[in-house]
């Protein structure tokens, strides 16, 4: 007698389309019908940390901004823990801060951005420390199964060379496509990431 | 009777390691016949990572984020009338590949109206907007993984691909689980569309039975008698393992093979 193994397979996924927007972004299709609209700012005037913005592009293979794209993020908070219960580090939530939004990009110029704070170090597997990060999720039209990646911090380069997790790419010059650019713009902080999808700089995606 | 409660809800809500992605299931990046893929797939391997803390955690979301007609889009953009169409019912499961009921996953959808005409400043096709439909909703799935919204069903458009191209008629998914891992984004289909054989994108699925899975199915015993037609679709999304590998996950492992 053998056992049967009746496991289910994952739904495949499907292109999110270049209407994405009505579904998960309404006000960048045109339109108002939710109450309560999710946005690309994550933190409010009590989250604690320091105020950042994360600003980028998706540019596609030929050298051409994606401006259909919608970006996902999460991230921890300033003390480094998610607010999630899976989460059991002895570190406090922060109960304005989810850690969570969604962006779309610009129809002119593909940019999108985060309005959030700067997440801390996260515990990684086996207790070793993650620099902080915060993890992204990118759909579009032509893209046929959502790209994973995560975004360091360019101000971070002790914490970025021990990082686990950088540490696997075994190409150093492709960890540099994680780093966000700190840059400052009249008085805000603001990291400057660009993602793409192919070509030589191609951003390190990964299987999650 | 509390206290029993709760120790199955802390069994249903444990939280562990998600089981690798089975990427066969899925259309690959590259798959030229969907021609906007081609500038839009990544060449090189996908870094594979362990779980940890930030794969095995996603937003949380709570019933008081939503309105209470974000489900009915029959209703949530109504302007003094009823959109145009065969009004449907659309419910099923969020379930894990342990067959396990995923609750409070975000199901968000959007679609075109009747005519095949998307509520979308991008969308220029002749059909015209219905001006009492929106064309998109939510729902949080209840404590069985279970969800359930009203719509009218969407009608099939043509697209530039080649240039007699038509979508089938479909429903866009969105679904949020417990892990960030198991976010996914995918469409319905609706049992008996011809034109379901005929899609580049439908077609971009390497295996017949992954599609039949994303293909609705007419459920007469959920449908409301001299109102509205029915729909059945589940939607699996990746598994949680058992807690037991947890402890590799957050604090030392009982044993490190790192």
């Amino acid at each position: 007698m053998v056992s049967e193994l009746d496991y289910l397979k994952e739904s495949a996924s499907q292109t999110a389309g270049p209407y994405v927007h009505i579904g998960l972004a309404p006000h960048a299709a045109g339109f108002d019908i939710f109450e309560n609209n999710f946005s690309h700012v994550l933190a409010t005037a009590e989250t604690k940390g320091e105020r950042i913005t994360i600003e980028g592009r998706v540019i596609d293979g030929s050298g051409t901004p994606v401006r259909d794209v919608l970006v996902e993020l999460w991230q921890a908070n300033a003390a480094g823990k998610y607010n999630h219960p899976a989460d059991r580090q002895r570190k406090p939530v922060d109960p304005t801060f989810r850690g969570w939004g969604r962006a779309c990009s610009d129809f002119e110029s593909g940019i999108f951005t985060f309005d959030t704070i700067k997440p801390g170090i996260v515990e990684g597997r086996g207790g070793r420390s993650m620099a902080p990060h915060v993890n992204l999720w990118i759909v579009a039209r032509g893209i046929n199964i959502g790209l994973n990646t995560r975004m360091y911090f360019s101000d971070e380069t002790a914490a970025n060379a021990a990082d686990p997790v950088l540490n696997l790419i075994e190409w150093e010059v492709r960890r540099n496509t994680l780093i966000g650019q700190r840059e400052e713009r009249s008085g805000k902080r603001i990291y400057r990431f660009d993602i793409h999808l192919q070509g030589p700089q191609e951003t390190v995606f990964f299987d999650v | 009777m509390a206290g029993a409660q709760m120790a199955k809800n802390e069994v249903e809500q444990s939280y562990g390691e998600f089981a690798q992605r089975d990427r066969t299931v899925h259309p690959p990046p590259f798959a030229p016949t969907y021609k906007t893929t081609v500038l839009r797939s990544p060449r090189n391997a996908l870094i594979s990572l362990q779980n940890s803390l930030s794969e095995i955690t996603a937003p949380v979301f709570s019933r008081d984020e939503l309105g209470p007609l974000d489900h009915d889009l029959i209703l949530n953009y109504a302007k003094g009338g009823l959109p145009i169409g065969e009004r449907i019912i659309v419910h099923g499961y969020v379930l894990d590949e342990f067959r396990r009921p995923v609750p409070n996953a975000l199901v968000e959808v959007w679609q075109a109206n009747a005519g095949g005409r998307y509520r979308h400043k991008k969308d220029t096709y002749i059909a015209p907007v219905d001006p009492n439909f929106g064309g998109c909703g939510r729902v949080l799935t209840d404590r069985d993984g279970h969800y359930v919204y009203r719509t009218i069903r969407p009608g099939p458009y043509p697209w530039r691909n080649s240039v007699n191209d038509w979508r089938p008629a479909h429903i866009h998914y969105s679904i949020s689980g417990s892990g960030w891992v198991q976010r996914l984004i995918t469409q319905m289909y609706f049992e008996g569309d011809p034109l379901i054989a005929h899609d580049p994108i439908v077609r971009t699925i390497p295996s017949e039975s992954a599609i039949r899975q994303l293909i609705g199915v007419l459920d007469k015993n959920a449908a409301m008698p001299l109102d509205s037609l029915a729909y059945r679709f589940d939607i699996v999304v990746r598994g949680a393992r058992a807690t037991w590998f947890e402890s590799h996950v957050q604090g030392q492992p009982a044993m490190q093979r790192e």
